[in-house]
């Protein structure tokens, strides 16, 4: 029983190789708070897979462990984290790869970085045009560096006659296509965007947001960190939500912000939040991560918990594929976030499914 | 309560023919005027870089503007930053766009809260009830938790954070309210919950409210009226 959505996600990831595949990727850290050691769970039993050509967007609240999530595929965790599960990148486990593999063959040229703020990811005393020629001669073989600076500017929009200039000179957005610029030099399958549109106004947000699905439609695969719903409605497939370090629901960007919306009452939630939309604030705030309840996280903040979830943490897509909820919405008896009144029923073979779903989550 | 005969009463914010600018640059403010009557709410909207943040430090009495005046509630600003009266400078309350760097980060979320009162001298720099008094209300309102509030900047999130810096900027009762940028660094949820909490503040009080921004659907949401600063310039 599995809707025509999730049937198509599913042959999404598996028809054509993977170029990242994440399983319970799970990160925590040992800090001392209080005079004692306690465990910080910043991600746990995370799972995604990102196909050539696809943009995920993993969204959620400050806090929540995004962040996290990239600095473990990109090696960059502080020492005192503690990584298990695995993400597999062209047959090499980036979770168990040491330092000379992750230097030498994944940083830059298998994964680009998409800076959050660019203006602090350049080196402010060189040129754009200093920094590219360097990363070029680092991550390619190419002969003739200054074709190749030229071209590495071209495919990020970068305009020519602007780079012998210095970061301080650029207005944001070209200091953000100076970067880009840079992570795409090698011409890495998988670029991770750590949220590339932090800060900037919205004309600034619509041109970035554009950018990056243009890189997705040249093919290459996004992983987008973002708080920006707005962003990410403009160029994801896909959108992960995250709360307190667990995805708590996968969907289609379409299903996601279209009708019926997302069936997680916390996705349903972050949306209801929008300015657009009933702007009414989720109550309360996200747990410390340190600090998790015993059962779903977002339970004491949720409208639909019952005693289940207190004690039991619902997992996603089980048993069935769905949302890491115990009650998700039915997204067929659920209108959109502004709660019109209900549209009539179509398609009952749908209806079958919601049926059979809410009788197995509950 | 709001004021009864509130038409009668002198606008909360007056802007006239503002100019404003930096030492040895072009001003970035010309000949801007604008009235906020009391308990309105007017936003004003404007791409990165336009000036609309130096027009709310003059707004705050925090830049001294090149020519122009400024009157609060009637009066006109006679001195800016530390020369600013303190009935006028305590009568802004102000929201920056990034709570961390607008934070001591010595100070636990609830003296951050309190320091204006210590400041001020509103109430006794060691009274602790008095202070708590004040405090406790304002921090459940913004949806701070008590044992947040014991807690220093690097302990919290951003969202937590500007929860703690909007309720600093309410703690002297302002009868303006200044946000700048203030959503631009949170999530969809941190944000209705922050204008929420502002609202009520404001139905309450009846107190005026500037929004500088350029999100136009929260402005637009948010704010009674909404200026384009590009217009407000021409």
């Amino acid at each position: 029983m599995t809707s025509p959505v999730e049937k198509r996600m599913e042959e999404r990831t598996e028809e054509h190789a993977a170029v990242l595949s994440v399983r319970g990727l799970t990160v925590s850290f040992a800090v001392r708070r209080d005079g004692a050691w306690r465990d910080v769970a910043a991600v746990t039993d995370v799972a995604f897979g990102l196909a050539p050509g696809e943009c995920l967007a993993l969204v959620g609240e400050s806090g929540c462990g995004k962040s996290v999530l990239a600095s473990a595929l990109l090696g960059l965790l502080p020492g005192n984290a503690d990584v298990s599960g695995s993400a597999l990148l062209d047959g090499v486990d980036l979770l168990a790869a040491d330092e000379a593999t992750l230097a030498g063959r994944i940083r830059g040229r298998r994964v680009g970085l998409i800076p959050q703020s660019p203006a602090n990811h350049l080196t402010p005393v060189r040129t754009i045009r200093s920094q590219l020629a360097e990363t070029v001669r680092e991550l390619t073989p190419h002969a003739d560096r200054q074709a190749a600076v030229l071209d590495a500017a071209e495919r990020a929009l970068f305009p020519a006659d602007h780079l012998d200039r210095y970061p301080h000179e650029l207005s944001g957005g070209l200091a953000q296509r100076a970067a880009t610029a840079l992570a795409l030099v090698a011409d890495a399958p998988l670029l991770l965007a750590d949220e590339p549109t932090t800060g900037l106004d919205r004309d600034l947000v619509d041109r970035t947001a554009a950018e990056l699905r243009r890189l997705v439609d040249a093919g290459r695969s996004l992983l987008l960190i973002t708080h920006d719903l707005t962003a990410a409605e403009q160029v994801a497939d896909r959108v992960a939500v995250m709360y307190a370090g667990r995805i708590a629901e996968i969907a289609d960007a379409a299903t996601f912000f279209g009708a019926p919306g997302p069936r997680h009452p916390y996705a349903r939630g972050l949306l209801d939040a929008l300015p657009t939309r009933a702007f009414t604030p989720i109550p309360g705030m996200p747990p410390t991560l340190d600090d998790l309840p015993p059962g779903c996280a977002f339970a004491p903040r949720c409208p639909s918990a019952t005693a289940v979830c207190t004690t039991e943490i619902p997992l996603l897509n089980t048993p069935s594929p769905g949302p890491a909820c115990h009650h998700p919405a039915d997204p067929h008896t659920l209108t959109h976030p502004t709660d019109i009144p209900s549209p009539p029923k179509k398609n009952s073979g749908l209806s079958v499914y919601a049926v059979g779903e809410s009788a197995d989550a509950t | 309560m709001p004021p009864e005969n509130a038409a009668e009463m002198p606008p909360a914010l007056e802007l006239l023919a503002i100019h404003a600018g930096y030492p040895g640059l072009k001003p970035v403010v010309r000949d801007v005027s604008l009235t906020i009557g009391r308990g309105e709410s007017v936003a004003l909207l404007g791409p990165s870089g336009c000036g609309k943040s130096t027009l709310a430090r003059v707004s705050a009495l925090l830049h001294r503007p090149e020519s122009g005046e400024v009157l609060l509630a009637g009066k006109p600003a006679t001195g800016w930053r530390y020369r600013a009266s303190r009935a006028q400078r305590t009568s802004v309350g102000l929201v920056f766009q990034q709570p961390r760097a607008a934070a001591d980060p010595r100070l636990s979320l609830a003296d951050l809260i309190a320091e204006p009162l210590r400041a001020a001298k509103v109430v006794a720099r060691r009274d602790r009830d008095a202070i708590d008094r004040k405090v406790r209300p304002l921090a459940e309102r913004v949806g701070l938790t008590p044992d947040l509030l014991t807690r220093r900047p690097h302990e919290v999130s951003d969202g937590q954070l500007q929860r703690a810096c909007v309720a600093r900027a309410l703690v002297l009762g302002p009868s303006l309210l200044i946000c700048d940028e203030m959503t631009a660094m949170l999530d969809a949820s941190t944000t209705a919950a922050l204008v929420a909490a502002v609202e009520e503040y404001r139905a309450e009080s009846g107190a005026a409210l500037l929004a500088v921004g350029h999100d136009r659907p929260l402005l637009a949401r948010w704010c009674s009226r909404v200026h384009d600063y590009a217009a407000l310039v021409a």
